[in-house]
């Protein structure tokens, strides 16, 4: 494996996707050729360490080509009916000049993939993986690993998700909202196993920014990256998870949190506000304070307000709660969860915090134990059963 | 995506077993129960679902400390009222409606004349890893 230098696989990586371009451009019929190009990139993980290639991307290209001929010959065989398509191939100029050899057709074959793997009919879980292996160059075993589930059970999901993509072609201008929500959810999820997701989610959201003249891109870029800022100080050393309000700020990346708010403004400049734009903002606002007490709740609260008008979901309406309880005090906040569901995901949660804020710890207790049975996840249980104890024991947060 | 395990028991109160018990099957009874098991299973491989699956034998031990260089204190086999875990299927679906429609098949084995089990399964959802953004 290339394990060794992390940055000349990811290297590898990013030349997928126009290797799967230029055999398209060749007649290659999307599946055939996205197998094909996978199989080389396998081919290059397992040889390249020991004997790399002067023209890495002349050679995937090649090897690729071969494998997509090995795959049509060997169906050809079983069917017999597709000898046209085959004949059609063979006959295709191999080392002509391509389609896709040239920069701005190459960037062009790239967004169709994007917008291809993240089509609004597959279901999200297959346009994740689609994506990561089409677009993100990832081989089904990463992608298996990262999502815990066995490398044949995601083989089969990519191979379902590209039958139901089957024969579409790639529809220009395509969803870029469902190109969005397939990245953000790579990078919400990501984060478990060698391959790190929210690195290439990250990766995959920067290069859809260079190909794209979206606001909203360059929001979920900046909301990524704010985020990822804060991920060194987001679990101290004995893996337990810390809240926001008790993190510590000096360990947030600067240097991200700077680009973050960079893209951010100029994005904002545009005036075309959307959600991914407004989450980040909020994002922002928090990465600016340099200690807790220093946040803007006010203005938090009021980017809040914005979302709500672009996105009004019960979910939306709890996070508010939080920031209108700092804001305004925990009676406004508690004001504002009345008329959400108790079914909530963190209803719970949020109502012990400002049930804690207002003063009554008994309440507050018994309502962080409540949240914690109803925890999505093992590190957010625990924290909320410490939450639980500390207030029945009465101690102030750290 | 969201992981569920689904628990198959081989004694469960009572008011919990209502089809005939496999042990007074016939044999192609059994068969067809467990074709319709691995089908299912190939199914779930297929359509990309399928996370794991394993039986457990009956025979368990209830083991605890029996305290600092002491042997640990061993309590079983089981009685015959306690409920038993046969095996499990682990799944990763869309949502609760998927798992739910799953289990739900799976109960639906045939048993006695080939009739449906609806024996009760128990479905549980694992709890993730922590997601990346904390506001």
């Amino acid at each position: 494996m290339i394990d060794a230098d992390p940055l000349a696989e990811v290297e590898l990586r990013e030349l997928v996707p126009a290797v799967i371009g230029v055999l398209v451009g060749r007649g290659a019929d999307f599946a055939t050729a996205e197998d094909a190009v996978q199989d080389a990139l396998i081919e290059a993980l397992r040889t390249w360490p020991e004997d790399p290639p002067r023209d890495r991307r002349g050679w995937l290209v090649t090897v690729a080509w071969r494998k997509f001929l090995d795959i049509i010959r060997a169906e050809d065989s079983r069917t017999r009916r597709e000898e046209r398509v085959v004949a059609a191939a063979l006959a295709a100029p191999v080392t002509s000049a391509e389609p896709g050899a040239h920069g701005a057709r190459n960037a062009d074959d790239t967004l169709d993939l994007y917008f291809l793997c993240a089509h609004p009919r597959l279901r999200p879980a297959s346009a994740v993986a689609l994506t990561l292996r089409a677009v993100g160059g990832l081989t089904t075993k990463q992608i298996a690993e990262a999502y815990m589930v066995p490398e044949a059970t995601m083989a089969q999901r990519i191979s379902r998700a590209k039958a139901t993509i089957a024969g579409r072609r790639l529809d220009r201008p395509g969803d870029l909202s469902s190109v969005l929500t397939t990245l953000y959810l790579v990078f919400n999820e990501g984060h478990s196993g060698e391959t790190d997701l929210v690195a290439e989610a990250i990766r995959l959201t920067r290069r859809l920014g260079t190909m794209t003249d979206s606001a909203e891109v360059d929001g979920l870029l900046a909301l990524m990256l704010l985020h990822h800022a804060r991920r060194a100080a987001r679990f101290d050393s004995a893996g337990r998870l810390i809240a926001l309000a008790d993190q510590d700020r000096k360990v947030w990346d600067r240097r991200l949190i700077g680009e973050g708010i960079g893209i951010l403004q100029a994005a904002l400049a545009r005036d075309h506000l959307g959600e991914y734009q407004a989450q980040a903002a909020i994002a922002a606002l928090h990465a600016d304070a340099q200690h807790v007490d220093d946040t803007d709740w006010v203005q938090i609260a009021q980017w809040y307000d914005e979302l709500l008008r672009l996105r009004d979901t019960p979910i939306v309406r709890l996070n508010r709660a939080v920031a209108v309880g700092e804001a305004d005090g925990p009676a406004a906040g508690l004001a504002e969860l009345r008329g959400l569901d108790e079914d909530l995901p963190r209803y719970f949660a949020v109502e012990a915090h400002l049930r804690e804020r207002s003063g009554d710890l008994e309440t507050a207790a018994r309502l962080y134990a409540r949240a914690a049975e109803r925890a999505a996840s093992l590190a957010e249980r625990d924290h909320l059963n410490r939450q639980a104890a500390r207030t029945r024991s009465g101690r102030e947060p750290r | 995506m969201a992981k569920y395990l689904m628990l198959k028991h081989y004694r469960m109160p009572e008011q919990y077993m209502d089809y005939t018990p496999m042990d007074q099957w016939t044999p192609e009874e059994v068969d067809a129960h467990i074709a319709y098991m691995n089908a299912f299973a190939d199914r779930l491989k297929d359509s990309g679902e399928f996370v794991d699956s394993q039986a457990l034998q009956p025979d368990g031990t209830f083991v605890r400390s029996g305290g600092a260089g002491r042997p640990p204190v061993t309590d079983g086999p089981f009685p015959e009222t306690k409920d038993l875990i046969a095996g499990w299927m682990v799944i990763d679906v869309e949502n609760y409606d998927r798992a739910l429609e799953l289990a739900a098949e799976l109960s639906a084995a045939p048993g006695k004349d080939g009739e449906p089990i609806n024996e009760w399964l128990e479905l549980r959802p694992f709890l993730d890893h922590a997601p990346c953004v904390d506001e």
